[in-house]
Parts: C-alpha cells; sequence; structure tokens
C-alpha cells in the first residue's frame, strides 16, 4: 500500500516538472506581452523600460530559471495586467468556478443516473427510446451553440432567468458563494445546465451500458431468484454496481470542468477561473496562463487520487488486491 | 409541428414584447454591458483605453476632452502660454474631493510626483508627464508648468490623467516637486488602494462603490459634483467580452446600454426595439508598406527586389484599392473611406482631403512603367480580432491587389502574433489601425511615418520604416510651435506630403457602434470611450 502510494507520488512528480518545461517553452513562444499592454502612444525608450521590467530582455533560459527558483519557493510570479499574484488572482475566480462545477456535476449525477438506469431497465420502452435519442443531442451539439440557445430561450425569448453574469453572493467564511440567494442561483442555471449537459449525456450512456450488463449478472438472478423486492434488486444490487465506472468518468470530468469550463464561463460572462484563462491567454499574461496550467495539472493529480480512495470504498476487491500488493 | 412551434414563438415575442413595454424605467439606475474590462481602477496605472474611459468617471482632469476631443476647461478653467517653455493654469475654486478635501494646486503637483512611482504599470502614463520639468505654485489656485523645449501639446497630455487629493494621501506640508523624484510626500497610494476604494477619492462626477473583478464595476453619483451632475444615482458596468451573449444581455434587458455591439447585429437590434448610436471614431485603418529590407519578406518574382520602394508601386496599390466598395459591402456603410490619417475636421487635417478614386487601369499602367508589369506575388499581413472586420478587409483588398497583377495572399492572426511579427518586420505590407489619442495629425504622423528615433520618441509605430527627412523636419517643427494656428498649418502641409509619396495608405476610419434601450440617447465619441455622464434620457 505505501509503495502505490509512494510511486504514485514520484509520478506525479514527474508529470508536474515535465508540464512546467512544456507549459512554460509553449507560452513563451507565443507573441509579446508588452504589445498587447503598452499604450500606442508609448515611445519606443518607454516600450524597452517596460519589456526589461518584466524581465522579458533576458533569454528564455534565464526567464526559466527565475521562475523555477520562484516557483520552488511557492511564488509562481505576478500577473503582468493585473500586478497581483497569478496564485492569488486564480484563487479569487476558484469559488465562481467550483460552485458552478458542483451544480453541474449534480445535474449530472441526479439527472443522468436515474434516466440512464431507466433506458437500461427498458431499452425498448419509448422513454428508453426518447432518452437515448436526447442524449445524443446532448453528445452532438456543440457547447457555444448550446449556450446560447439557453440564453435565447431563457433569457431573451421567456425572460425567465438573467443572460449573463453572477448576480447577487453572500460571504460564507469569508469566500463569496451564489447558491445562497434566489438572485445567484438564478444567474447560475443556465451556465450550469449548459456545463452539465455533455455530462448527464455522458453519464446516462455509461448507467445504461452498465446496467445491461449488471442485470445478466448471476447475483442479480440470485436476487430474483431469493424473492427480493425489484425495487431492492435495482436501488441496492444494480445501482452500486455500475457506479464504478460513473465515479471515475465523473471524477475526471469534474477536473475539466472546473479547469475548463471555458467556453461555458465565456458565453455567460461568468467570473470564473476559465474566463480568467482566456482573457489571460488573449492579453498575453503569461504568469497566469502558467500558473493556471500547473494548477490545474496539480487538481487532476489530487482528483485521480481521490478516485482511486473511493474504488476503495465502492469495490472491496480494489481494497483486497491493495491489501495484497 | 413546425408550424405550432412558429405560432407559439411568434406567441411568446409578443408577450416578452408586451413585457418590455410594461416594465417601468427603473429610475436613475443605469447599467452597461462593456466589450473590455478596465484592468485596475487606479487611474495612473495603464494607460489604455478601458482605463481611461473608466477614469473620467471618478477623477477629473485639468482639461477635459469632450465628444469630439475638443479641450473644454475641466480643474482648471483656463491656461495659456506665458512664453515658449512656460503655461500657466487657472484652477477652478470650490471644487471638493470625494473624502472632503478641498481642490488646490498641490494635488496637482501630488498628481504628477505619483505617476512615475506607480509600480508595475504596465502601460505608465510617464509618456504625458516627463515633457514637465517643473512645477511651482503661484498661488492655491494657480499653477506654472516649465517644460524644457516648446511644447504644444502640454494642455492635451495633461487631458490624460486624473487628478488624486494630495491631503487625503497624508501630504500636510510642501511638496517640493522634482521629475526624478518629489520631496516632501510619505507614501503614495497603492493600485490597490484605488480598486478596494480605501483610497478613490477624485473630483469626477461618480464616486467608487464596489468593483468585483470580472463582475461588475458599480459608481454612484456625486451629489457635491462642481459640474452638471449626472442624471444617474447609480451606474453599473458588467463586463461582457464575447459580442454574441453581450447582444444577448441587451435583448435580455439585462443591461440597458452595451458597447461595440457587431455590425452584422446592428439590423437585429434595431429591428427589436433597441437604439444604436455611431459616430465618426479617430481611428484610421491603413496598409503600411516595408520601406527599407530589400528582398523583403512574402514578395516573389521581384528577382530580390522590394517594388515598394518606388512610389509608383505604392500609388499603384493606392488606386488598385475600391475604398467605397470596402465601406459599403464589409463594412455595411458603417466607415468612412480614409484620404488622411485623421478624419476631417479634427486638429490639422486638411479640409477636403480625397483618397485617390478607384482607377484599376492606372494600377496597371503605373506597375508597367516600374518595370513590373507581369506584377508579382505578396503576402499581406493583418490581425483577424483587433479591428472592425479586420480579416475580410485584407481579403477583400488581397482580391483588388490579385485584379491589377499583385497577386496577393492573406495572411490573417489573432492580434497577439499579429503585433510581435510585424515588430519584427516580417510582412512587406500589412494592415493595421491607428487612434489619435491627443485628437490631433502630429499624433499619427509622429507615431507611423516619422523616421523611428529612439532618443527624440519618433516613428514608435512606423514598422514599415519610412524615413523623410524634410517630412521629419516638419513634424519637429510643429511639434515645437505651441502658436495653434501655425501648428495647425504645418501639420497640414506635413499630412499632404505624407500623403503625396505614398508613404502609408489610409483606407477608412472607423465608426463606433453603441446600442441601448428605448428611451436612452448617447453622443458618440471619436475617442471610442463609453462614458456614462453622456447617457441621457431621451427627450
Amino acid at each position: 500500500m505505501l509503495v502505490y502510494f509512494l510511486r504514485r507520488l514520484g509520478q506525479s512528480l514527474f508529470v508536474i516538472a515535465a508540464m512546467a518545461v512544456l507549459v512554460f517553452i509553449g507560452v513563451y513562444a507565443i507573441g509579446n506581452p508588452i504589445d498587447m499592454m503598452i499604450s500606442p502612444d508609448a515611445d519606443q525608450a518607454e516600450m524597452e523600460a517596460a519589456i526589461a521590467r518584466l524581465g522579458l530582455d533576458k533569454p528564455l533560459w534565464e526567464q526559466f530559471y527565475i521562475f523555477v527558483i520562484n516557483a520552488l519557493q511557492g511564488d509562481l510570479g505576478n500577473s503582468f495586467v493585473y500586478a497581483t499574484p497569478a496564485v492569488e488572482l486564480i484563487l479569487s475566480k476558484l469559488p465562481a468556478t467550483l460552485e458552478l462545477a458542483f451544480l453541474a456535476l449534480l445535474f449530472a449525477i441526479f439527472l443522468g443516473v436515474p434516466l440512464g438506469m431507466i433506458a437500461g431497465l427498458r431499452p425498448n420502452s419509448l422513454a428508453g427510446k426518447t432518452i437515448m435519442t436526447g442524449s445524443i443531442m446532448g453528445f452532438s451539439l456543440p457547447n457555444f451553440w448550446q449556450g446560447m440557445m439557453l440564453i435565447l430561450l431563457f433569457a431573451v425569448i421567456l425572460r425567465w432567468l438573467p443572460s449573463t453574469g453572477r448576480g447577487d453572493t453572500v460571504d460564507v467564511l469569508g469566500v463569496p458563494v451564489s447558491f445562497l440567494t434566489w438572485d445567484g442561483l438564478s444567474h447560475m442555471l443556465l451556465p450550469a445546465i449548459n456545463l452539465a449537459l455533455f455530462k448527464t449525456s455522458l453519464v446516462i450512456r455509461l448507467a445504461r451500458a452498465g446496467t445491461r450488463e449488471v442485470m445478466l449478472q448471476d447475483y442479480v438472478k440470485f436476487a430474483r431468484a431469493k424473492g427480493l423486492s425489484e425495487r431492492r434488486i435495482v436501488l441496492v444490487h444494480i445501482a452500486k454496481n455500475i457506479m464504478i465506472p460513473v465515479v471515475t468518468i465523473l471524477g475526471l470530468e469534474l477536473g475539466s470542468m472546473i479547469a475548463f469550463a471555458v467556453v461555458t464561463e465565456t458565453v455567460f460572462a461568468w467570473p470564473g477561473m476559465g474566463k480568467l484563462l482566456i482573457d489571460s491567454i488573449q492579453a498575453l499574461d503569461r504568469p497566469v496562463v502558467v500558473a493556471y496550467l500547473m494548477l490545474t495539472v496539480f487538481i487532476f493529480i489530487l482528483i485521480n487520487f481521490v478516485v482511486d480512495m473511493l474504488y476503495c470504498v465502492l469495490d472491496p476487491r480494489v481494497r483486497l488486491s491493495e491489501a495484497k500488493a | 409541428m413546425g408550424n405550432e412551434f412558429m405560432r407559439k414563438s411568434t406567441l411568446l415575442c409578443a408577450v416578452s414584447l408586451a413585457a418590455v413595454l410594461a416594465t417601468p424605467v427603473a429610475a436613475q439606475e443605469l447599467t452597461i454591458g462593456l466589450s473590455s474590462e478596465p484592468s485596475a481602477l487606479d487611474p495612473h496605472y495603464h494607460n489604455l483605453g478601458p482605463n481611461n474611459a473608466m477614469r473620467r468617471h471618478t477623477y477629473d482632469s485639468l482639461v477635459l476632452q469632450d465628444e469630439k476631443q475638443q479641450l473644454q476647461p475641466a480643474l482648471a478653467t483656463s491656461w495659456k502660454p506665458v512664453d515658449d517653455t512656460t503655461w500657466e493654469f487657472k484652477l477652478r475654486e470650490g471644487v471638493t474631493f470625494h473624502d472632503g478635501s478641498p481642490f488646490t494646486a498641490k494635488d496637482v503637483v501630488f498628481t504628477v510626483c505619483r505617476i512615475p512611482t506607480v509600480e508595475d504599470s504596465p502601460s505608465s502614463f510617464t509618456v504625458y508627464t516627463k515633457a514637465i520639468t517643473d512645477m511651482q505654485i503661484k498661488d492655491s489656485h494657480t499653477l506654472i508648468l516649465k517644460t524644457a523645449k516648446p511644447y504644444p501639446l502640454l494642455p492635451v497630455e495633461v487631458s490624460t490623467w486624473g487628478v488624486l487629493s494630495a491631503t487625503a494621501n497624508g501630504v500636510t506640508g510642501d511638496i517640493g516637486f522634482s521629475p526624478d523624484g518629489c520631496t516632501g510626500i510619505d507614501s503614495y497610494p497603492k493600485t490597490q488602494a484605488f480598486n478596494d476604494g480605501s483610497k478613490a477619492f477624485g473630483t469626477g462626477p461618480f464616486k467608487f462603490k464596489e468593483f468585483t473583478r470580472g463582475e461588475k464595476i458599480v459608481l454612484e453619483r456625486n451629489e457635491d459634483y462642481w459640474g452638471t451632475k449626472p442624471h444617474w444615482q447609480t451606474v453599473t458596468f458588467r463586463p461582457i467580452t464575447s459580442n454574441g451573449p453581450r447582444v444577448a444581455a441587451l435583448l435580455a434587458g439585462d443591461v440597458d446600454m452595451i458597447d461595440k455591439p457587431p455590425l452584422q447585429d446592428l439590423e437585429r437590434i434595431k429591428s427589436e426595439g433597441f437604439e444604436v448610436a455611431q459616430g465618426l471614431s479617430n481611428r484610421v485603418i491603413y496598409l503600411h508598406f516595408d520601406h527599407e529590407q530589400e528582398p523583403t519578406p512574402g514578395i516573389d518574382g521581384t528577382d530580390g527586389k522590394n517594388p515598394f520602394k518606388d512610389a509608383r508601386v505604392r500609388e499603384a496599390v493606392s488606386k488598385a484599392i475600391n475604398r467605397e466598395a470596402i465601406v459599403a459591402r464589409i463594412m455595411g456603410g458603417v466607415a468612412v473611406p480614409a484620404g488622411e490619417l485623421l478624419p476631417q475636421g479634427m486638429f490639422g487635417s486638411t479640409p477636403g482631403a480625397v483618397h485617390d478614386s478607384y482607377d484599376p487601369d492606372a494600377a496597371k499602367k503605373l506597375l508597367a512603367d516600374a518595370g513590373y508589369g507581369d506584377g508579382f506575388k505578396l503576402v499581406l499581413g493583418s490581425p483577424n480580432d483587433r479591428y472592425i472586420n479586420d480579416a475580410q478587409i485584407a481579403q477583400a483588398v488581397a482580391q483588388m491587389l490579385t485584379r491589377v497583377g499583385i497577386e496577393t495572399e492573406v495572411d490573417a492572426m489573432t492580434k497577439s502574433t499579429f503585433f510581435a511579427r510585424r515588430n519584427k518586420y516580417e510582412f512587406s505590407l500589412y494592415m493595421a489601425g491607428w487612434g489619435s489619442g491627443t485628437g490631433e495629425m502630429s499624433s499619427p504622423l509622429r507615431a507611423l511615418v516619422a523616421t523611428r528615433d529612439k532618443d527624440k520618441g519618433m516613428g514608435g509605430t512606423n514598422r514599415g520604416r519610412y524615413s523623410d527627412a524634410e517630412l521629419d523636419a516638419m513634424i519637429e517643427e510643429a511639434l515645437a510651435t505651441v502658436d495653434d494656428d501655425k501648428r495647425e498649418s504645418i501639420l497640414r502641409q506635413a499630412s499632404q506630403k505624407a500623403m503625396e509619396n505614398y508613404a502609408i495608405l489610409p483606407l477608412h476610419y472607423e465608426v463606433t457602434p453603441w446600442a441601448y434601450r428605448e428611451g436612452l440617447s448617447y453622443t458618440p465619441r471619436t475617442d471610442q470611450y463609453t462614458i456614462a455622464t453622456g447617457v441621457k434620457p431621451a427627450g
């Protein structure tokens, strides 16, 4: 068990180091941030001063060296545009993204799993067919277009929900959250649905396939033979056994919802991390982009770790084999 | 089914329209959706459009640029040159800052002292203060400014920065001014203090209320404002950077007004009962030639020669372009063909300046005379996300050039890549734009066609490296002529000289649109700024 975790840790550190090199070189190969930030009225002397102030006149290896030394001390640099620490900037956007991602995750689980199970239990019924057709739509329509259509329908035509922005927030332990006010929730609903549509479709497919597979297993037949109620068979024996792939995929998808909700956050002007990333890429705010990607790598590694732990809880066989190793 | 859906949606439209009409006009509250967010609320942090427009709400400057970028009195009631290098500014009496401290000459000195000290400023305002070599407080409301050389741009430059309160920032005694660092000031306020509001005290028509980056900026009316009080009690700015969602937010009634609606959506916006204001901007879209390198990148079929060194070829390019067609077809009429670098009516533009008319036959003849009768191949560099419809304009130009024998291919790319490549001289012909921040001809001439010279601060954006000693002398003379009439006549001559030599090819001036709900009006601004004091209830 300990060896396993140490090996995992070593792998993780290697991934982080490799990402640091790739991201840094990739980001620093594009454009010149000064061109994007400085007023066109600035003369050449002013421009050179700005370049020197940001350390952009130094050779690439020296900039990388400075970055690594600072990063090892926990400092991923200051934003060129906002002059605040990049990590602080990203973390200030984290709550907005997290609550959106979790609401979307809830949609995905509480819509996706039951719908998928219905489709799996009654694959030839009208309900089953409708659910599967719906999930194809969720897969194939582009996220951006879905977002615009949601805005058009619910905000412009029906005027039930606000089109963009975050709405009122309440501070909980110093962190601004929107899910505690009606105004905040109403702002969150459309982007959360937009973010959840693809994931829900994914979960429906996984749950359906799992259900159909598990239904044929001997223990389900045995449970039936034993005379257990259908309700108990479905909710306990089937539901529990289809959750492993669902949890794996949702774990990874949660990571991508947190890190790359770029399209949804842009369409709904949701002030989260994805929006920050795209703005920073456009402004060539290199430290923010680098810090963001490094943070993302970290989040993915963390989630994978948690998913592994969840396996142990859900599946006793994983527990046993790990104990033997 | 389809028909039913149509009927339902029509019904829904009607219902929603009724809802719009029934909604009472929210009294004295205004919400504006902005296409770009200022990077900070510190008035001296970042010298760039979105920040400068936002600054105007909270912090007044000595001199004000009005909608047409004409200078108007603001915190200074009058100003005049005492001699060629000395200016006297009479300051407005009875003005107070938002914290209650009175406005005096000392505050202006404090402000000029602070500007070079702003930490990590991405684009410093020192470009607009470095001409000032000395400041003397004659009396509490009279200020003497000295420059090293005759400097006619001083009144324009003092219109670009907002004034802070010295008292609110802990200055009790006298300030000793020096361009290298002032004395008598213990500490300067940090940028953060303006973002969180703790030092956000100006004299402007609005006070700071709330700022959440990426979400909103809320301002409230300054009830003690010295000038005309704005109509709006509260103004909320919301950054919505994507075009589609910004238009949707307007149509959904979430915001009252948006800036820069996409041209292709203007008809839709109008048809839904919203209004559009549009006005000529100070921004010219131009083509710039490589006047320096030989061979020049992207040109093929000339045996290594740079054809653009020949003025006849440059003239041919100008005559091959149908500017009216570009404006009519690509810009939907929302632009004005350009014959100069600054629109008619602005300082230094030549009355009646006309652009070359479209004449492909003359263009072919000029090319043949120059020895390029068989044409050549060319790559035209252009950004695709910086100016209105930029990539489409470049495509149109390329087709027009190909028609006269210059086989042109467009290399359009995102702005961050484009400007980096352009600044490395990777294009023999490129398309870009220039907005005149000062509102006078000296700005584009100095930046785009004056010989690149770091010490003189000339030719900063002259990435075609055009060089003409006579033209340089004229621009320098204009920049040292304090008398406005004389300066304007020199600028006109210089502009004509640059145009006659085809140093650069202006294509058109951008027209800036704004869209807002019924019942509002906005006076378009040449500087493209969105300023809430300019938004008024109609009628």
